[in-house]
């Protein structure tokens, strides 16, 4: 899948952050709510009003250990610091965060095809302010004439979760990204809501020839979708290769994502790169997880995708990847139970996969012993595929829970091999020409056969075993 | 003459801390800084490596507080204290670049 | 205003006294000096006369409105009064109206006290002499040729004048107990975390401190009560509950162990160490044991002071951009706009410490400044606590001389030395307090210091009641 030319290699590192799903904003008693009137819900802490003090969320703290869990880290003791730079959308001019003693460090995660990425960290830290510009094209920053700040979302809490720079491809960054949302989502901490902005991704991405060191990383921003993130990557990735096989070297820099051109492009005049003057802040005290705490955050986690993956895995004996799509779907649990409760494995991955994928609103009307026991009868012979599909449907509808009851409402009845062997020859006794044609080689009369058995048996013959009867007649059996 | 901190670095400094500067004050901050420093030569003498740092003189941990809402402030007051606002919101000249 | 604010609160509370007739006082006594020594920014005559008819409401109703019960009490600027202007004696704050209150006022008002204005301040609390302030200096009551000491020392002028018998002021490096000796009044620095600074502009957040300003210990000790404790508003405030100083003020100080720290006699005034003699041979008189003692590394407490102090203020001041509130000088954009506004709004002293500050916290110069400082600061924490295995307090000037003429000290470093006995205290988060303690031989008071360990409040303000006595 890779689009570079020969011999290089992209390598890619993601930073995603997270916003929690806590009543309250990470420093105060506001609340933390998407979409409300602007500078609604501020209060002296989050507007930074002076003489004002930050007191930390228990829940937020909670989250970020079960984020920090289900992504493998260790928990640590930890302490905030103060990043200091001005932006308007700072209402202190500091944003308050963890720098070298972060709460959740050394992680990883799996993706679907097996592979696993390291996560550096993830810390908590408060999000900014919310700024509109008003006057150039579209909103823009260049050309506006001026700014307006919202402070709603000024103090929500958010986890920063730092990847090591392990992935190759733009589909593993894609991967990385829809594997991390639901984790994150099973974890209760996220509502993944890329489009509300609750789950932010940039990228750092550097080329090198295979084999070489690691090369200078660009970082890209404004990336709001995982289609634009593949784009942005490729893209990308190109430039720098483009760059340095002209003989020039990449600039490290910050890279405006622009879905429009589809490039990205150089942030305007940056000033002097940013001295975050980072120390420890002082107004908060450190936070130290009893292990009982952290004992009880492991123990209350729901199983997480891989898990999940690996289960079904397990019991279908199939690779974790062949069922990434049911997990993703959440349909592995009737899967698994089905497959418990005496289902063919295959056919019930297929069947879940496809038909109920297809009407998942109404997957509640499937038990997993109604599901077994009709996938059974597709695998028995009992039904042909498109039987097994039409009853499926039914079930689907609401039309009634037994599959066999319903395949008897509807008259399917699998044939009796011998009586279809019986039916099959009749066929062929009645057209000899065409019989001719088929032995010799024909393919092209196939059609015509098989239409005429459906035709004897009303619809009820099976298709492929009308092939296969056929074949071996052919064969001389 | 300053070897600890020059012209160049209080210039440098007053635009990190966005403090507009003249060139006399640039002058005379920077003998004063630099006689603060040069005093701070005892600090600096010292060899404290193995000694931790203390952010806090206290030995607090873990202090919490619930996830429950409280009233937030009243926008129209809030605006009331604003420079200059516009559409609910405060209102700033352009900002040139983007956030870090 | 010769009563003392435990006084008045007694006879307000039992109705022999008006809290109206107190306030009214208070004003008038304010009205005939103030002009003259400028303790104040902002006088607030109608609020407080509303406030004290209340209260005398109350008490004729049956009511018991608390300790403070009509006690004029004075609040640096630098506290937060809903409503009421907040300025921190600096332009970028001139008018400013916070709509919350600090902790502490509220504290204040629910025991009865009643505000009577907001006194002014070195700006951001950073100086020693109130002669940083952007609204004009405050003279010293005792001889107004004299400043009256800083930060605090419209605070300290407030209660030597007798505007207020209760001021409340805020202590870094001393800003509280300094003024209070050149005032010859009595300024106490409770333990770091014992009072909320939830509602204080922040100077420096690990060093700062609320504390009282009064004319006797006993009034300071009463103050202290009602401020201290716990507030769910302040992750830094101690959470145990404070042992509370009242009670056992006067149990004296028969058989402690006191130590003068021998490195803060050094360098300090002849006159002024003479008081300092006089008071151990005081203590020594009244039961304790008095003797040197060595706390070697508060030599550097200045030092240390002066890379920790300005960095966390660089930070602190930080939210001074001119967008939400306070002063904007506009421009084209808005790194321009940050500029000017802060280039206009705040005084020199403060744009010292705040590009100082952010010196210390650059990149590159982190370890070498602002990292190494707060490992001296663990040194300091370590020598104070050796010294409290051999004695129960510890004895020192507070300022190393008499309050000094305006302009004196025009150098910025001549001036930081003024806190070599003070800082030492906030480094550690310890208790100090400054009784005043006889005069130097320009007749001006002088200030003696008793310092504890952390908690200690009770012990410490015993000892500082029996210097009081022998004063």
């Amino acid at each position: 899948m890779s689009t570079l030319p020969d011999g290089w290699e992209m390598v890619i590192g993601l930073e995603v952050h997270c916003e929690l799903r806590t009543e309250t904003k990470l420093f105060c008693s506001c609340r933390n709510a998407f979409g409300d009137e602007p500078n609604t819900n501020v209060c002296p802490v989050c507007l930074g009003l002076p003489g004002s003090l930050p007191v930390l969320n228990r829940q937020a703290v909670e989250y970020a250990m079960r984020i920090g869990e289900a992504l493998h880290c260790e928990i640590r003791p930890s302490i905030f610091h103060r990043k200091n730079y001005f932006y308007p959308d700072m209402p202190k001019d500091y944003q308050t965060s963890q720098y070298d003693e972060p709460i959740n460090v050394e992680g990883w995660l799996e993706l679907p095809d097996g592979a696993r990425i390291g996560i550096e960290r993830a810390h908590m830290e408060e999000d900014t302010g919310k700024t509109t510009h008003i006057g150039g094209g579209g909103g823009r920053i260049h050309g506006a004439d001026h700014s307006l700040v919202d402070y709603n979302r000024a103090g929500v809490p958010l986890v920063e979760i730092v990847s090591k720079p392990d992935m190759r491809s733009s589909d593993d960054a894609k991967a990385y990204v829809n594997e991390l949302r639901a984790i994150l989502v099973a974890t209760g901490a996220s509502d993944g809501k890329m489009e509300e902005g609750s789950l932010r991704v940039d990228a750092n991405v550097s080329v090198r020839k295979t084999g070489d060191p690691f090369g200078t990383r660009c970082e890209i921003k404004n990336l709001n979708s995982v289609r634009s993130l593949g784009r942005a990557i490729e893209y990308e990735a190109s430039r720098q290769i483009a760059l340095l096989e002209d003989g020039e070297s990449v600039v490290q820099e910050t890279r405006h994502w622009n879905e429009n051109d589809g490039r990205t492009h150089a942030m305007r005049s940056k000033e002097e790169a940013f001295d975050y003057r980072y120390f420890p802040e002082p107004d908060l005290v450190p936070v130290a997880p009893s292990d009982d705490w952290i004992k009880a955050v492991g123990e209350s986690l729901p199983p997480m995708p891989a898990d999940r993956r690996a289960k079904l895995a397990e019991a279908a004996g199939v690779a974790p990847s062949d069922v990434a799509l049911l997990v993703e779907q959440d349909l592995d649990q009737l899967v698994a139970d089905a497959i418990a409760a005496g289902a063919d494995p295959k056919k019930a991955i297929n069947r879940a996969a496809n038909e109920i994928a297809a009407d998942i609103a109404n997957v509640h009307r499937i038990t997993p012993e109604s599901f077994a026991a009709l996938v059974n009868m597709e695998a028995d012979g009992k039904l042909t595929a498109t039987q097994t599909k039409q009853v499926l449907a039914a079930m689907l509808a609401g039309e009634g829970e037994d599959p066999a009851e319903i395949a008897k409402a509807k008259g399917f009845e699998a044939m009796d091999a011998s009586a279809l062997e019986a039916v099959v020859d009749e066929v062929i006794a009645a057209n000899p020409e065409a019989w001719e044609k088929y032995v010799g080689g024909d393919q092209k009369v196939t059609g015509m056969f098989v239409g005429q058995v459906m035709k004897k048996t009303g619809g009820k013959a099976d298709g492929k075993l009308v092939n296969q009867i056929l074949t071996s007649r052919r064969s001389g059996a | 003459m300053s070897d600890r901190i020059t012209e160049a670095d209080v210039r440098h400094v007053a635009k990190l801390a966005r403090l507009d500067v003249t060139d006399e004050e640039v002058a005379t901050f920077t003998g004063q800084l630099e006689a603060v420093l040069e005093h701070a030569q005892d600090v600096e003498a010292l060899d404290v490596d193995d000694v931790p740092p203390t952010a806090h003189p206290l030995p607090l941990k873990n202090v919490f507080r619930d996830d429950v809402p409280r009233e937030s402030l009243d926008r129209d007051e809030v605006l009331a204290m604003a420079p200059a606002a516009e559409d609910g919101r405060f209102r700033v000249p352009r900002i040139l670049g983007e956030a870090p | 205003m010769s009563r003392t604010a435990s006084d008045i609160a007694r006879a307000v509370r039992s109705g022999d006294l008006s809290a109206r007739d107190v306030v009214d006082e208070a004003l008038s006594t304010i009205d005939a000096r103030d002009g003259e020594i400028h303790a104040f920014n902002l006088v607030l005559a109608d609020e407080a006369r509303a406030a004290a008819a209340a209260i005398d409401e109350r008490v004729a109703a049956g009511d018991d409105p608390g300790p403070l019960a009509g006690v004029p009490v004075a609040l640096k600027d630098n506290l937060c009064t809903r409503g009421i202007p907040t300025t921190c004696s600096s332009k970028i704050l001139e008018g400013w109206k916070p709509p919350y209150t600090a902790t502490v006022v509220e504290r204040i008002v629910a025991a009865g006290g009643i505000v009577v204005g907001k006194t002014n301040l070195d700006e951001f609390a950073m100086g020693s002499s109130t002669e940083n302030s952007a609204f004009g200096p405050t003279r010293n009551p005792l001889d107004t040729s004299r400043v009256p000491g800083g930060s605090s020392g419209g605070s300290a002028a407030a209660v030597a004048a007798e505007f207020a018998p209760l001021a409340l002021g805020s202590d870094t490096g001393g800003s509280i107990r300094q003024p209070a000796a050149l005032c010859g009044v009595v300024g106490m620095k409770p333990t770091y975390g014992a009072v909320s600074r939830y509602g204080l502009i922040a100077f420096a957040s690990s060093l700062d401190q609320i504390g009282p300003f009064s004319t006797t210990v006993a009034d300071s000790a009463l103050l202290y009560d009602v401020i201290s404790g716990h507030d769910p508003l302040d992750s830094t405030s101690i959470s145990d509950a404070l042992a509370p100083a009242s009670p056992t003020l006067t149990d004296g100080v028969e058989g402690l162990r006191i130590g003068i720290v021998r490195e803060l006699m050094e360098g300090v005034s002849p006159d002024v160490a003479a008081q300092v003699n006089r008071a151990a041979d005081a203590l020594t008189a009244a039961g304790a044991k008095v003797d040197e003692v060595s706390v070697p590394a508060a030599v550097y407490g200045i030092s240390a002071y002066y890379l920790i102090a300005p960095a966390e203020a660089s930070s602190n001041l930080a939210r001074y951009d001119g967008v939400r509130y306070g002063l904007r000088v506009d421009a084209d954009d808005i790194t321009q706009m940050y500029g000017a506004t802060r280039a206009a709004g705040f005084g020199p002293e403060v744009k010292r410490r705040i590009m100082l500050g952010t010196y210390a916290l650059s990149a590159g110069y982190y370890d070498a400044y602002y990292g190494k400082a707060q490992r001296v600061r663990t040194l300091i924490i370590r020598d104070f606590a050796a010294a409290y295995e051999q004695v129960d307090a510890l004895l020192s000037p507070t300022s190393p001389t008499t309050a000094f003429a305006f302009g004196a000290k025009s150098d910025p470093l001549a001036m930081y030395m003024s806190d070599v006995c003070t800082i030492p205290s906030n480094l550690a988060g310890h208790p100090a307090v400054s009784v005043p303690f006889g005069r130097g031989d320009d007749g001006l008071p002088v200030g003696v210091q008793v310092m504890a360990d952390a908690l200690q409040e009770p012990l410490m303000f015993r000892v500082a009641r029996a210097l009081e006595e022998a004063a």
